[in-house]
């Protein structure tokens, strides 16, 4: 009975090994489970832990948002900040280089750019924000509407939109500019009539999507009316999509405007946007290359920032959005 | 599939008709005479009269409408008030530019953004995957002048290695080209990349994989012939940025193109040459939209056996 007593020692370590896996396994799944249920709570939880979850995920988002929020203070508190006056002239110091004098240095009229950008990111931001504002009111209300009722209003909708999305859209803002004649509200409606078609078609598409689900049955079921479904039903599920449909939206408003306005063709000075300064600058490229590149580099870090937020912003709101 | 693209088709053009329509709403509201605004502040009222008469803007809206769209059918836009020739005339000499342009872009765009997009896939993570991907949202977010002025700065004026404006030669239209073709660049590589993840964790790529293919033929003949797809999907949506980003490319490097003639329009208040122009714009992203849905119709099977 000599080999008894060390085939079972080894089987009992063999077995207590067996059971500690075991217990290793449960334990791991138990963990699994809850690490899902928590996860399965995340998912249903408020804007505010989203936000969280973006903030933890995705620095170049947050980051984006603070590059964001200096342009909109610097927008403000312009008249704090900006170490000039707006729109003195100082014409012995023309297109100077930047120094320390002038930190961006100054344009045809000897003007301080930094100040002029300070003062311009309130017009850019403006054009920005109010147009896209409009044309996501305008593409939500049509949107819907198309996704809901269906039918004859549907087809005309969507058409319109069709025809709207035909033209490339610098040739559609030209367009619309000229009926309407210069002037900032006139920018704004601009950038809202050409806009509002693609925010439409995605509110179509998500509306119809929402039909379906038991909820909005539901709710039809006990009667209630097709126009509460929109408002209560309807259009606050697609908050988040409008979210994000807003924050990637801004930054092509604000590229056309500059663009338009590039040409000569949106905002007349003495306005003064990015895309003027730029515009202005232009024809001392090579003598005083800063005066156009400094607001062209301030599009672009404005623009960035917008995209990087406004994708991160897409990941956690609305993963089905990407393409 | 026949029936259905005579379906797109149709469609295609009722969407023209009411791009044209539209059209000419638009530049009906106008308020003011266009004769009279193109003749001048002092004009004499009988020159004005007969320059009325003479632009067919006499007769009633309808009539105009009618006179209008049968035109376009012929190719006829009319004349226009400050260049003095035919509309079309004008288009077409515009219009080679703008298609070389255009294709130049186009090409730049998918061999930098189709190549670049694959290495960042297949390296995942990797610097040059961050280095790409860094650089193609600068391009997607760097505004079409902007890199237009940054190009014609460095490589026309400091490098002198291109011309700074014109066509007088090939070498005129490759900043342009670059400048144009950037921002598309940026979005092709990001949409290759991320379609390529997708498809490189299908199953048929461990079958292609476990025939014994070799990476390079499992990349190209199995997961880029699918990744295409999207691509060529998303070039049709480009050519509509692209023909906006002429307008600013073609005016900054003095090339007589479409965009430039439409800037031409407003700045002379040329009515029949803006509409021609935005018309002729509105019927190439038509065309481009229905040819990438019949292409997409033929490539990918799944569809064609859906309809």
């Amino acid at each position: 009975m000599k080999l008894p007593n060390r085939s079972r020692q080894i089987a009992e370590e063999f077995e207590k090994r067996q059971q500690e896996q075991e217990n290793k396994q449960q334990e791991s799944k138990q963990q699994a489970n809850r690490e899902y249920l928590k996860n399965q709570i995340a998912e249903e939880e408020t804007f505010f832990t989203l936000i969280r979850r973006l903030a933890r995920e995705n620095k170049l988002a947050v980051v984006s948002f603070f590059v964001i929020l200096l342009i909109i203070l610097g927008a403000v508190l312009a008249p704090i900040l900006a170490p000039y006056s707006f729109s003195d002239m100082d014409l012995l110091h023309r297109l100077n280089p930047p120094g320390a004098q002038h930190l961006l240095g100054t344009d045809e009229a000897g003007r301080d750019i930094l100040t002029r950008l300070l003062y311009g990111a309130r017009v850019s931001l403006l054009t920005g924000v109010v147009p896209t504002v409009m044309s996501m009111v305008i593409g939500a209300i049509l949107g819907v509407i198309s996704g809901s009722y269906g039918g004859w209003l549907d087809a005309l909708i969507m058409r319109l939109a069709d025809i709207m999305l035909a033209f490339p859209s610098m040739l559609l803002a030209m367009v619309i500019m000229y009926m309407l004649g210069d002037g900032l509200i006139n920018v704004f409606l601009t950038l809202a009539l050409v806009n509002w078609a693609s925010v439409a078609r995605i509110v179509r598409a998500q509306a119809l999507q929402l039909k379906k689900t038991e909820y909005v049955e539901a709710a039809r079921v006990i009667g209630v009316s097709r126009t509460k479904i929109m408002f209560r039903h309807l259009l606050p599920n697609c908050l988040p999509t409008l979210i994000v449909l807003f924050t990637l939206n801004v930054p092509s408003a604000i590229l056309t405007e500059s663009s338009l306005s590039f040409l000569g063709l949106g905002l007349q000075p003495p306005a003064a946007s990015w895309g003027l300064m730029v515009n202005a600058g232009r024809q001392y490229l090579y003598m005083a290359p800063w005066v156009s590149l400094v607001p062209g580099a301030a599009i672009m870090v404005c623009v960035l920032a917008f995209n990087f937020l406004g994708d991160g912003l897409r990941d956690v709101l609305d993963p089905h959005l990407r393409k | 599939m026949l029936r259905n693209i005579l379906i797109r088709l149709l469609q295609a053009v009722l969407v023209l008709l009411g791009a044209a329509l539209l059209v000419f709403i638009m530049l009906r509201i106008i308020p003011g005479n266009p004769a009279a605004v193109l003749m001048g502040e002092h004009a004499d009222t009988a020159v004005i009269e007969k320059m009325t008469k003479e632009l067919g803007l006499d007769q009633p809206v309808h009539v105009q409408l009618i006179h209008y769209l049968a035109g376009a059918l012929r190719g006829d836009f009319g004349t226009s008030y400050s260049l003095g020739k035919p509309v079309s005339q004008l288009m077409a000499s515009a219009f080679s530019n703008t298609l070389i342009l255009a294709l130049m872009a186009s090409a730049f765009a998918w061999l930098v953004g189709i190549i670049s997009g694959i290495i960042a896939a297949v390296k995942k993570n990797s610097i040059l995957d961050h280095l790409f991907m860094g650089v193609s949202l600068l391009g997607v977010s760097m505004p079409v002048f902007m890199a237009a002025m940054v190009l014609q700065f460095f490589f026309s004026y400091k490098l002198k290695i291109f011309p700074i404006a014109g066509t007088q030669s090939f070498a005129g239209f490759i900043l342009p080209a670059v400048a144009l073709g950037w921002n598309s660049a940026g979005s092709v590589a990001r949409l290759v990349r991320s379609t390529l993840l997708e498809i490189l964790e299908e199953d048929y790529i461990d079958t292609a994989r476990a025939k014994g293919r070799r990476q390079m033929g499992v990349l190209i003949l199995h997961a880029m012939r699918n990744a295409m797809l999207p691509v060529i999907t998303m070039m049709a949506i480009q050519l509509s940025g692209m023909l906006s980003g002429a307008v600013l490319t073609e005016t900054i490097f003095s090339i007589n193109g479409i965009g430039r003639l439409a800037v031409q329009a407003i700045t002379g208040r040329d009515i029949p040459l803006l509409q021609g122009t935005v018309l002729f714009s509105a019927a190439l992203v038509i065309l481009g939209n229905f040819l990438a849905d019949s292409l997409y119709h033929v490539l990918d099977p799944r569809i064609r056996k859906e309809a």
